[in-house]
């Protein structure tokens, strides 16, 4: 989801997108090289074999242009690494779309789209520059009704959705996969006008993790086992997992499209159906997405989405009757009541990825300046858009005027402006509301006594623009030391004991994340098995893979996404048993 | 009528390593033939132990910690394997091409089903690439202790002649994707395609020595694999025969872990309630396809006594009806055997199932005027003593036999050396649940025959094999789990 930050690499430029990596160009008919053994000989012979016999010799493959990802590199790099290699083969960053068009505004249901029943629509906004993007259609309740009503219909038994080969909806995710690799500028593009993201982030993080995901997804879809189970007594009993049904998603504005895909990758590996509610401000690059899911060929019905509120369209999707499971990222104030309108609906099954207050602990034995540029980035990524944001710093106190110092020097560099401009490393906070949330939580750091290093307050005058701000000598009981701010804002707090941080660091209601910094094995060991929290980094940051579970302990959510353990929050397990006349080992 | 004269002499398939062709050190080269007509193809440079060596030097270094193949993230290794699925897609009429030229199979059956199968293999391991996954273990005492899966290291394949392409696959896709190296020797019999993979392999852009494919004889190249000291892995489909001998040649050199799939007398079992047309087509094309020569050929048909008048009546009309000729012909559904070899040793099984008092119901004989060709050949009255109910014949002879308990055919089922599949037909659950449990092979197929698939598990009990082929159970056999444990300081909380 975030941007990986492995140390040993020290600060990295553009991330390690590798399997988003260039694409060689391969015409649909092989070139045969010089050194090829067969030649102009064989070759010629072979086709005119399969042309006398079987006109075949047009034969389509279904990828004319096959990806390579290495290749490349492989035949320029003598071979110093598969990682130089493999960085050495990411694409180079493209300029963005200047002609970017709107073009898909409407509501999606049954791979056809629709204007909301309401007749009503809402304005999408560029919150770098607070101009108008476009208007969407406002999906409510009769709309998400409409959509769910495919999507059962869908997922009827006997429908091409349900008796379509486990292989198969493996496939269509691949090449759902290259169709968001095709169409990789225009999303990067939009992501980037739309939620404000640097456009090289959103080029190579959000899009490469996204591929990531899709191709990820799409292998397990023939690999979700069941088992036989020895049970007792004259009986044969096996298990099948099953799609849970049709499964509402409902997403966060801060990685819009790599969310959407979080979610919908793995809940259509499985079998599922899904309908999904993008963020109200970030609708347009899944509803892009739509298109490519048609035109990958899934079944009219599987995939549908309803632009539109929470109160609203998220509101009739967590408490419909025939929503089987409701997926939600977002504050944990309103996954609170997602769950409660699931409960007090039909008990559908709930995964929740809420907010987070994470501590990152730096042990004076760390490699500093890697710890250094580490923390930074695992607290302004994206504007500290990130629910992993490592909004709590503990430092030891041997290093820490020194590193407090240091941070500050660091986010002093930031370049503010249009994010899609070379060259610029910050963007404009998502909208007003959260732009005035961040200001206000600033300003109680200041109140409350905390020493304001640098930052403060907002920049220029047209955007939703937050200055770097570092706050030094903060203390746990502090507003912007217990509540998730979700802006540019970094707390930096002193420690003195590795029992003391531990306690301090897991004091909170919050278990997201959690990073550590120390080259002493036993204190990482140790302290990664004592925090509460559903990931700990250590000597890293925000990496994120999808082979990896992802998600929080306590009040940060419920349930895992993504990696094997993704796949069970959209299954059901059925217990078969049969009678038999005599059982055998 | 395919014309092969326009592959020159001189155009001899060479040796692939380290992603570059290579002629053979001892500059002997084998000639490869179409069984159909009985005319040489090409040569091939032979490879013997020498040419292993380089190959096995070729793996070991694409191996070395730290190389570009080994640190390859797991994610990157499958969408190589992907991409190669996407190129043995686009040239699938040319593999098949060259796989009905080498083996003489019907060429709609190379495209359809040899083709088909490598291409969803190929997919299958490409997705577990990076789902391969250690554990984390509660270990007693204040430690903490994981395993990771770890590749095993340079990994032989020896292949077979019935399904060149198919069976080099289902060794190449797990070994890459658990992230070996692989030198593989292809059957001499049926080379071609396995070179034309090398050129893909290339072309996809694994690293140099990750693949290697030296064709040869199994005495000289084989041998040289399976007693190789830095060969950490062999892979062998063949007969029981040479399985031993391989298995044998692993202990005596290094104790390379070693995979068999072999032999088989598969019985398929036929109750008196079955679909008897289900059953018969079943039968028939499960001891028939592909001229016979599978290794899960439906060769021991236990049909049950009430029924079995009437399953030999309709089993013989499909075995006369049988198109046997040209592979490239669309209507072919039988081509001739492999080589002379094959060919006269089941001629010899069909003398010996007439002497022993099997009743031939047709066939019995080669086709008239055609090489390799044999008639499909259907044997009743066959009793359990028989040759051709004991031996494996790799040919397309059906002997029925008749049987009246369930008990009884189970024992009898079970009574030979072999393991590899069964097949049951009844519509009754408690008797195919009875059937599944009791029977002694590897796979058992109800109601269905070679029902293969890249995501269930393929391989022998007994002397058919060792290990399994296919799904997330070949991971197991391409992988070592290595047990890390650290000791915690105890002052730590």
């Amino acid at each position: 989801m975030e941007r990986p930050l492995q140390p040993e690499s020290g600060p990295r430029k553009l991330g390690n997108s590798s399997v988003s990596g260039r694409r060689g160009t391969t015409s649909g008919a092989r070139s045969f090289g010089e050194e090829d053994f067969l030649g102009k000989t064989a070759r010629g012979t072979l086709q005119k074999i399969t042309k006398n016999n079987f006109t075949m010799e047009n034969h389509k493959t279904r990828n004319g242009s096959s990806a390579k990802i290495c290749c490349v590199a492989l035949d320029t790099v003598p071979y110093q690494g598969a990682e130089s290699e493999m960085s050495s083969s990411q694409p180079d960053i493209p300029a963005p779309l200047t002609n970017l068009k709107f073009q898909y505004t409407k509501i999606f249901i049954n791979n056809e789209w629709h204007d909301s029943v309401s007749g009503k629509k809402f304005p999408v906004f560029n919150p770098a520059t607070e101009e108008k993007l476009c208007e969407v259609e406002e999906g409510d309740k009769e709309d998400v009704n409409k959509a769910v009503a495919a999507a059962r219909q869908a997922f009827q038994l006997g429908s091409p959705w349900r008796t379509m080969d486990a292989s198969e909806r493996g496939r269509l995710l691949y090449k759902l996969a290259d169709l968001v690799e095709r169409d990789r500028l225009i999303l990067a593009t939009m992501e980037s006008m739309n939620g404000g993201k640097l456009f090289s982030n959103a080029y190579l993080m959000d899009l490469g993790g996204c591929l990531k995901t899709l191709r990820y997804c799409a292998g397990w879809a023939d690999k979700i086992q069941g088992r036989t189970i020895p049970s007792d007594g004259n009986f044969f009993t096996y298990t099948r997992h099953e799609p849970v049904g049709v499964c509402g998603q409902i997403l966060p504005w801060n990685f819009p499209l790599l969310m959407f895909l979080w979610k919908i990758a793995p809940a259509l590996s499985c079998g599922n159906t899904v309908v999904v509610k993008p963020a109200e401000q970030t609708p347009l690059s899944a509803l892009h997405v739509a298109t490519l899911i048609k035109e990958a060929g899934f079944p009219p019905g599987v995939v549908n989405i309803v632009p539109g509120y929470g109160p609203t369209a998220g509101a009739a999707i967590s408490s419909h009757m025939d929503i089987d499971k409701v997926a939600f990222t977002g504050s944990t104030e309103v996954g609170k009541l997602i769950k409660e309108a699931a409960g007090k609906s039909n008990l559908k099954r709930v995964t929740l990825e809420l907010g987070g207050k994470s501590p990152f602990i730096v042990f004076a034995d760390a490699d500093l300046e890697t710890a250094l540029e580490v923390t930074h980035q695992a607290l302004f990524y994206h504007q500290g858009q990130c629910c992993v944001a490592a909004s709590r710093l503990f430092v030891e106190e041997s290093i820490y005027d020194e590193f407090v110092r240091r941070s500050v020097e660091r986010a002093k560099k930031y370049v503010l402006g249009n994010p899609l401009t070379p060259g610029v490393s910050q963007g404009p906070q998502i909208d007003k509301e959260q732009y005035e949330k961040i200001l206000d939580l600033i300003e109680s750091g200041k109140k409350e006594g905390a020493k304001l290093e640098c930052g403060g307050g907002p920049w220029g005058n047209k955007g939703y623009f937050i200055q770097p701000t570092v706050f030094s000598n903060v203390s746990d009981e502090m507003r912007i030391a217990k509540e998730e701010i979700f802006g540019p804002v970094q707390q930096i707090m002193k420690f003195k004991s590795l029992d003391d941080v531990i306690k301090r660091a897991n004091n909170t209601t919050y278990g997201l994340s959690a990073g550590i910094f120390t080259k002493d094995l036993d204190k990482a060991i140790t302290v990664s098995a004592a925090l509460q929290s559903g990931t700990v980094w250590v000597n890293c940051y925000s990496v994120v893979s999808p082979q990896c579970p992802f998600g929080g302990f306590k009040m940060s959510g419920n349930g895992r996404e993504m990696g094997e353990y993704g796949f069970h929050e959209y299954t059901e397990v059925k217990t078969v048993t049969v009678k038999i006349s005599q059982k055998n080992s | 009528m395919v014309s092969t004269s326009s592959f020159p002499e001189r155009a001899s398939f060479p040796i692939f390593i380290n992603n570059e062709w290579h002629e053979s050190k001892s500059g002997k080269k084998f000639a490869t033939y179409n069984p159909s007509t009985l005319e040489k193809i090409c040569e091939v440079e032979e490879g013997d132990k020498p040419d292993v060596d380089k190959a096995v030097e070729a793996a070991q270094a694409a191996f070395q910690r730290g190389s570009p193949w080994r640190r390859l993230d797991a994610l990157s290794r499958g969408r190589l394997l992907h991409q190669l699925a996407d190129l043995v897609e686009r040239d699938r009429a040319v593999l098949a091409t060259l796989e009905t030229m080498d083996s003489g199979k019907p060429f709609l059956h190379a495209f359809f089903i040899d083709l088909e199968g490598c291409i969803k293999t190929l997919r299958y391991f490409a997705g577990w690439a990076d789902k391969i996954q250690g554990r984390t273990i509660p270990t007693d005492d204040n430690v903490v202790c994981f395993t990771r899966h770890e590749p095993v290291g340079v990994c032989g394949a020896i292949t077979p002649w019935n399904f060149p392409l198919l069976m080099l696959v289902w060794k190449l896709a797990p070994a890459l994707c658990c992230g070996n190296t692989v030198v593989v020797k292809p059957a001499e019999q049926t080379p071609l395609t396995a070179l034309y993979l090398g050129s893909l392999i290339k072309e996809v852009g694994f690293p140099p020595g990750v693949v290697n494919i030296v064709p040869g004889f199994g005495p000289t190249a084989g041998a040289a694999i399976s007693s190789h000291p830095q060969i950490s892995k062999i892979a062998f489909t063949g007969s029981t025969e040479v399985g031993k001998l391989v298995k044998e040649a692993a202990s005596r050199s290094n104790l390379k872990r070693v995979t068999l799939e072999l032999g088989g007398k598969n019985p398929c079992i036929v109750c008196a309630d079955a679909d008897l047309d289900l059953a018969v087509e079943c039968a028939h094309q499960g001891v028939f396809f592909n001229q016979g020569q599978c290794c899960t050929a439906a060769s021991r048909v236990f049909v049950e006594e009430q029924v079995y008048a009437d399953f030999v009546r309709r089993s013989v009309e499909y075995a006369k009806k049988r198109p046997v000729g040209d592979p490239f012909d669309v209507r072919t559904e039988q081509g001739p055997q492999i080589d002379q070899k094959q060919f006269n040793k089941i001629l010899d099984l069909i003398d010996s199932g007439k002497e022993e008092g099997a009743k031939l119901e047709c066939g019995g004989s080669a086709m008239e005027d055609r090489g390799l060709f044999i008639k499909p050949t259907v044997f009743s009255e066959v009793t359990d003593t028989m040759r051709i109910a004991r031996e494996e014949i790799f040919g397309p002879v059906q002997p029925i036999l008749k049987f009246k308990s369930i008990e009884e055919v189970i024992k009898r089922a079970n009574s030979l050396e072999y393991g590899l599949t069964a097949a049951v037909f009844t519509k009754n659950l408690d008797k195919a649940l009875k059937l599944a449990s009791a029977l002694e092979a590897g796979t058992v197929w109800i109601n269905c025959y070679n029902a293969i698939y890249a995501q269930a598990p393929f391989g022998g009990f007994k002397m058919s094999g060792n290990g399994r082929e296919l799904g997330e159970y070949a991971l197991t056999e391409y992988t070592e789990v290595k047990t890390v444990t650290i000791k915690l300081d105890d002052k730590n909380p």
